[in-house]
């Protein structure tokens, strides 16, 4: 397995990135952690002949407050998320789920941005994205543009990026005292996507649901936001009838495609007993 | 394509060669640097037979670029040893019969390195998960965690007796 | 004998670090410093890569090649296809199994990436890059991936170079997709036993398709001499001195001038045993172009083309009392060896050992038949960790007696107790003809079930199945196995007509250490260690000053290799002998030395010494500096031996596993709460060496049971040729492993020893399918395919009515 010939570029800044990218092309292709796009050119399923490589540029790392948000560069690793003391603090959903990813060598190299940009059903930021309400910094020829994740992906390896721009930088806000957060991610052996998984944010306010999210990864071309299901909850108590209605709901938008990890209705099954335990998870972690 | 020059400290040495820039870390080490220590079990980065250190992380170099070694401290297990002086993960593999046919063992080590520097008082299961980006097809891993967990008690001894 | 006498001894005893000591590995120090030799580690000057071009379809015609661009990318030295071949007569192979194999495609392709053509290059960059700039033009014939769709009268022929051929190797062939039909055992007997019968059961027991994936894949290194004639090949082999013997057939180099090496192999476990196309492609291209050439598979190419194991379609039934005493057994089996019949087994028996499936029990009757059938899949069918096709005869059995035990609602532990072979009845004969050499089954059970308070268990077990909201559903598997290996002897059991035994050949140096080769070859199994330890033991020479030397033809003696648990019972026996017959002129050389005769003297440890005077005695040390510069008059000096051993019979190591599960009622996943090995390989000679081969090989079949497969769509394409899909756990799912022991020596082998590498690969993986069976039984399951990933344990919770 040895990937085709390409030239390599290694930009020391945004600006010199983009400038490369519009130079050179549909054929460019950014680099960041490499551990889907190196192996898809080494099965020959990618054959880009120029790589631009955005490990150099230190802008694009590294995490931040600003006010009551939490700014994540793109090119941050799994596992400075799951070492960052500020996310541990403000926004442990976000290490919680970077320990589900892969394994640790993999999380070394493989980056948030990375991950969300791909564009593949079995990454599991975009859903996390989705469950935080996070926006998403692109940068371009004409400068930056800021679009929320709800909306971003349109399908498999589709997104609202352009072909000219980067992803910069996530801002997502940071949790709200007693906000319960969880991800559960059935997966057939470690390093492997998801079978099902499920994130649940959600704060309660007297025993009803005052705020929720729900979002779920490899169950449809892309990760979704199951809309539907937090309309059942908002406002409600966490009674069991809500909390199966809530899981139908859940079930009612999965399309999964069929694969060795199972059929779209175990997936789909999945789906929904991923969301009940990270419900629960989420619930009991709100007081 | 052009090849391009890299410069890296491979193992305290530095090296500066011209690579293709496709060529994998995985073969540069073998090939260019004739330390064939890293072996190449699955490619697609789930076995870690290939794993190295790379500026204090582990990394899997079958998925990994050479020239992305510019400028890098890279550590092979043809480092570990200091002076003829096993290192106590290599000890820790042998007092423990961590290992069988030895393929997978250079990953091992190197990444039990590092993990013992991210942690170094694991628990079993801390060692399993901080283990879990290698495969080894021989042991059933029930030596190399006990290896690890010797290597750790070895390294915390040692530590204790330098303060 | 005083007590500070004794002290000495054992003093003595240890310092040589002989049998039964948990000695650390010879072979680690290069292991754990990065210096292993492995066969893709090997540089050799001028050398040159080899890549293949594949077939991307399962059945197809080849219209047309197109090398030209493939050769005008520079640094590209050849394409070479079936037609370059031909001249050389070396376009087909015969395989071991009595068969022929395309070496590349000669017309058609019979499976998904066969190999079409090879490329030869400066790197192994240039060679993926021109494999991609080979032209293939393909016409689709039609793909069969069942074996029992192969033997419908109207399918599609798939060896049309077969045409008319109706003897095959293993006798009449009906069809032009079947192979053979091998049988053993009293047909008419077993018929009687089942007319006579109360109670009657039968169940399709399918062993799907997997493969032995060691993580390093197959490769080589061949380099002729165009002036000397010579050929030397480093080659992942399991049996280095029958590839030199294929190969000087194949090629018309005499013997002599083929030199085969194995060097550090990166586990076998079955996959390196077979003559792949890839070696014989990187031989004939370095004969060619008079240069080294190596050529090492990727993972994708491992998986999908060298040796699978397995895809045996079971039809069992058992025949037995009312009160569950098993009075019959019969098998027939749909053998699918895809495309070419490519099996590694002893040459009488294309289903390899599998009569061995009456097991542990005591059965009057049984009858067993195999139908071998071509597909459009990867040749294969090597006895994967297990002697040959072991794994599947213990699996069916182990199945079968589960599923009756469960019609008469009787326990499986007392099921098994009832139908145990007893231990005055060994040595046994099988119903097949096997003759058991030792065991006492009940021990070992009854140690199993205190050990785990099997009461207490299925107490627990019934709880569990009372609480309808219990989220998980709790199982019990109980399995007895009994293994054949050791081929074998040579009156059964040859390769290409050479006997299957082993062969030893030590010297003792002047200075008193020790140089040893053996025809085996080590996997990762420790043979430098272990062999070591039993030649101290025999001869008193202390274990560190014991080098091991294998699988380089050039300087071991002829051995049929390591496979089939056979290192230990086959070469450790030629250990012992060849030791014997050193021991036996060091008596001589003592005796003259001490000027007493030969009955005067004691062996002691490391020395002969006059009896009844402990004062006068002569060491092993001092014997072999004797050997070389006063050896008595009439003996010719030196002290050294070989000794090929032809067993008398096989081993049958035995074993008792017990595994409990818990399944999670709403994700369909397993958790193995905790699994018991109890291993009877007779004499144990390394016990750390012992329990890390169990771990091992339960680890394996924790992998085969939980989630490794090999699917095929309908067009032959293989679903999951990554480790991406393709299950090979981590250190976080596989589950902790505790291990006990009986010692049964065996009567007939020199050192009591059976064999025990294989044993937790052939006896786990019933054992976690039982377990996980068990888990259903009140839902009235009684068997279950693997493998048992949550998906398809969902889809049973699912047809119960017992998901969450």
């Amino acid at each position: 397995m040895i990937p085709p010939e390409f030239d390599y570029h290694a930009p020391r800044s945004v600006a010199e990135a983009i400038h490369l990218l519009g130079e050179l092309g549909p054929d460019a292709k950014l680099l960041a952690g490499g551990h889907s796009l190196l192996p898809m050119m080494k099965l020959r399923f990618a054959q880009p002949t120029h790589l631009i490589d955005l490990n150099r540029i230190d802008d694009l790392r590294g995490i931040h407050e600003e006010g009551d948000q939490l700014v994540i560069g793109a090119m941050t690793v799994e596992n400075d998320l799951i070492d960052s003391p500020l996310l541990r603090a403000r926004l442990p959903l976000l290490p919680e789920v970077a320990r589900q990813i892969a394994d640790p060598q993999v999380r070394n190299r493989g980056t948030i941005g990375g991950d969300i940009v791909h564009g593949d059903p079995g990454n599991d930021h975009p859903a996390i994205a989705l469950a935080l309400d996070a926006s998403l910094v692109l940068a371009g020829p004409g400068g930056e543009r800021t679009l929320p994740a709800d909306g971003f992906f349109l399908g498999t390896y589709m997104t609202q990026m352009a072909e000219d721009e980067i992803l910069v930088r996530i801002r997502v806000p940071a949790f709200a005292p007693r906000t319960g957060y969880a991800y559960h991610k059935l997966k057939r052996k470690t390093g492997d996507w998801a079978t099902a998984a499920a994130a649940v944010v959600l704060r309660l306010d007297g025993g009803r649901v005052s705020h929720v999210r729900i979002a779920l990864t490899n169950v449809a071309p892309m990760a979704l936001r199951a809309h539907a299901a937090e309309a059942l909850l908002l406002g409600q108590a966490l009674d069991a009838a809500r909390i199966d209605q809530a899981a139908a709901a859940v079930m009612a938008i999965c399309a999964p495609a069929d694969d060795l990890r199972g059929d779209a209705e175990y997936k789909t099954a999945m789906a929904g007993c991923m969301f009940r335990r990270a419900l629960a998870q989420a619930a009991a972690r709100c007081a | 394509m052009s090849k391009k020059i890299v410069k890296v400290n491979v193992n305290g040495r530095v090296l500066e060669k011209a690579v293709e820039p496709r060529m994998l870390l995985v073969h540069f080490l073998r090939e260019e640097c004739n330390l064939t220590g890293a072996h190449i079990g699955c490619e697609t980065s789930h076995c870690g037979a290939c794993t190295v250190d790379i500026d204090g992380r582990s990394v899997k170099s079958c998925t990994h670029l050479a020239v992305q070694c510019e400028g890098a401290e890279v550590l092979t297990v043809e480092g570990l040893a200091k002076g003829g002086v096993l290192h106590a993960v290599q000890q820790g593999f042998y007092q423990e019969h961590g290992l069988q046919c030895g393929f997978c063992t250079p990953g091992m080590l190197m990444r039990a390195y590092r993990l013992l520097q991210e942690n170094p008082d694991p628990s079993e299961e801390e060692v399993r998960a901080g283990m879990s980006g290698n495969l080894c097809r021989c042991t059933g891993y029930q030596n190399i965690v006990k290896a690890v967990l010797h290597a750790a008690a070895t390294l915390r001894a040692a530590r204790a007796a330098a303060a | 004998m005083n007590a500070p006498k004794e002290a000495g001894l054992a003093e003595r005893a240890s310092a040589l670090q002989g049998m039964g000591e948990s000695r650390l590995r010879k072979e680690d120090a290069r292991f754990i410093q990065g210096r292993g030799n492995y066969v893709d580690d090997i540089r050799m000057p001028g050398m040159l890569h080899m890549d293949i071009v594949r077939s991307p379809l399962a059945h197809a015609r080849i219209k047309r090649i197109n090398k030209e661009q493939a050769l005008a990318i520079p640094g590209v030295h050849a394409v070479l296809t079936a037609e370059d071949l031909k001249p050389l007569k070396l376009h087909w192979m015969p395989t071991l199994a009595g068969d022929v194999q395309a070496v590349l495609a000669d017309e058609k392709v019979h499976f998904q990436m066969q190999e079409v053509a090879i490329v030869i290059a400066d790197d192994r960059y240039i060679a993926a890059d021109a494999v991609e700039a080979v032209e293939v033009e393909y016409e689709d014939l039609p793909v069969v991936i069942d074996p029992y769709a192969a033997l419908a009268p109207d399918a599609p022929v798939l060896r049309e170079d077969l045409a008319g051929k109706t003897e095959g190797a293993h006798g009449r062939r009906e069809h032009p997709n079947h192979i053979f039909t091998w049988e053993a055992g009293d047909a008419a007997a077993t018929e009687a036993a089942f007319a006579a019968a109360a109670v009657t059961v039968k169940a399709r027991i399918h062993y799907p398709r997997v493969h032995p994936c060691p993580l390093e894949t197959c490769g080589c290194v061949a380099s002729f001499d165009p002036v000397r004639g010579e050929l030397t090949t480093y080659l992942t082999s399991q049996a280095p001195h029958v590839v030199r013997t294929v190969v000087s057939l194949l090629s018309g180099i005499p013997e002599s001038k083929v030199r085969i090496v194995s060097p550090d192999i990166g586990g076998g476990f079955g996959n390196k045993v077979g003559i792949y196309p890839g070696y014989v492609c990187a031989i004939v291209a370095s004969i060619v172009l008079g240069r080294p050439v190596k050529w090492i598979e990727d993972r994708v190419e491992n998986i999908s083309t060298t040796a699978f194991a397995r895809d045996y379609h079971m039809d069992g039934e058992i025949a037995a009392t009312a009160d569950g005493r098993i009075l019959g057994l019969r098998t027939h089996v749909i053998a699918d060896h895809g495309a070419f019949d490519a099996c590694a087994d002893p040459t009488k028996f294309p289903a390899g050992l599998f009569h061995i499936c009456s097991g542990s029990y005591d059965i009057a009757a049984a009858y067993c038949q195999v139908k071998g059938v071509y597909t459009n899949k990867a040749p294969g069918g090597v006895a994967y960790r297990c002697s040959f096709r072991v794994t599947e005869a213990v699996y069916l059995v182990e199945r079968m007696v589960d599923i009756l035990a469960q019609k008469l609602g009787l326990d499986k532990a007392e099921i098994r107790r009832r139908n145990f072979i007893r231990k005055e009845q060994f040595p046994y004969t099988s119903p097949f003809g096997f003759e058991y050499d030792s065991g006492d089954y009940h021990t070992a059970l009854d140690k199993v079930l205190a050990a785990v308070d099997y009461p207490a268990l299925r107490a627990e077990q019934a709880a569990t199945r009372a609480n309808p909201a219990s989220p998980t559903l709790m199982g019990i598997g109980l399995v007895s196995f009994t293994e054949v290996v050791g081929a074998g002897p040579s009156k059964m059991c040859d390769i290409l007509g050479v006997g299957m035994f082993d062969s030893c050949e030590i010297r003792v140096h002047p200075t008193g250490s020790a140089i040893a080769r053996m025809g085996t070859i080590t996997q990762g199994q420790g043979h430098q260690t272990t062999y070591a330890q039993i030649i101290a033991t025999e001869l008193g020479i202390p274990s560190e000053v014991i080098q091991v030397e294998e699988g380089d033809t050039s300087t071991a003696p002829y051995g049929l290799g390591t496979y089939g648990s056979r290192s230990t019972p086959v070469a450790g026996a030629a250990i012992a002998l060849a030791a014997r017959k050193i021991h036996a002129k060091a008596r001589k050389i003592a005796a003259h030395l001490l000027e007493v005769g030969e009955n005067d003297l004691d062996w002691e440890i490391d020395r002969f010494k006059v009896k009844g005077d402990d004062s006068r005695f002569k060491t092993m040390q001092d014997i072999s500096w004797a050997a070389y510069h006063q050896a008595p008059p009439g003996l010719e000096p030196g002290l050294e031996a070989v000794h090929y051993y032809d067993p008398p019979n096989f081993t049958f190591p035995f074993g008792i596993y017990l595994c409990v599960v818990d399944i999670d009622r709403a994700t369909g996943e397993t958790k193995v709460r905790r699994f018991l090995a109890l291993d009877d390989c007779g004499t144990r000679i390394n016990p750390m060496i012992i329990e890390g081969q169990i771990h091992g090989g339960l680890t394996e079949g924790f992998a085969v049971a939980m989630g490794q497969q090999m699917p095929f769509d309908a067009q032959g394409n293989l679903l999951g040729n990554t480790l991406m899909d393709y299950f090979l756990p981590t250190a976080v799912e596989t589950p902790k492993w505790e291990t006990d022991h009986t010692v049964t020596p065996s009567p007939h082998h020199p050192l009591g020893a059976k064999g025990v590498a294989e044993s937790p690969h052939v006896g786990s993986i019933p054992t976690f399918t039982a377990a996980v069976v068990d888990a259903f039984a009140h839902l009235g399951v009684d068997n279950m395919t693997m493998p048992h990933n949550a998906y398809r344990v969902w889809q049973q919770l699912r047809d119960c009515g017992a998901a969450l």
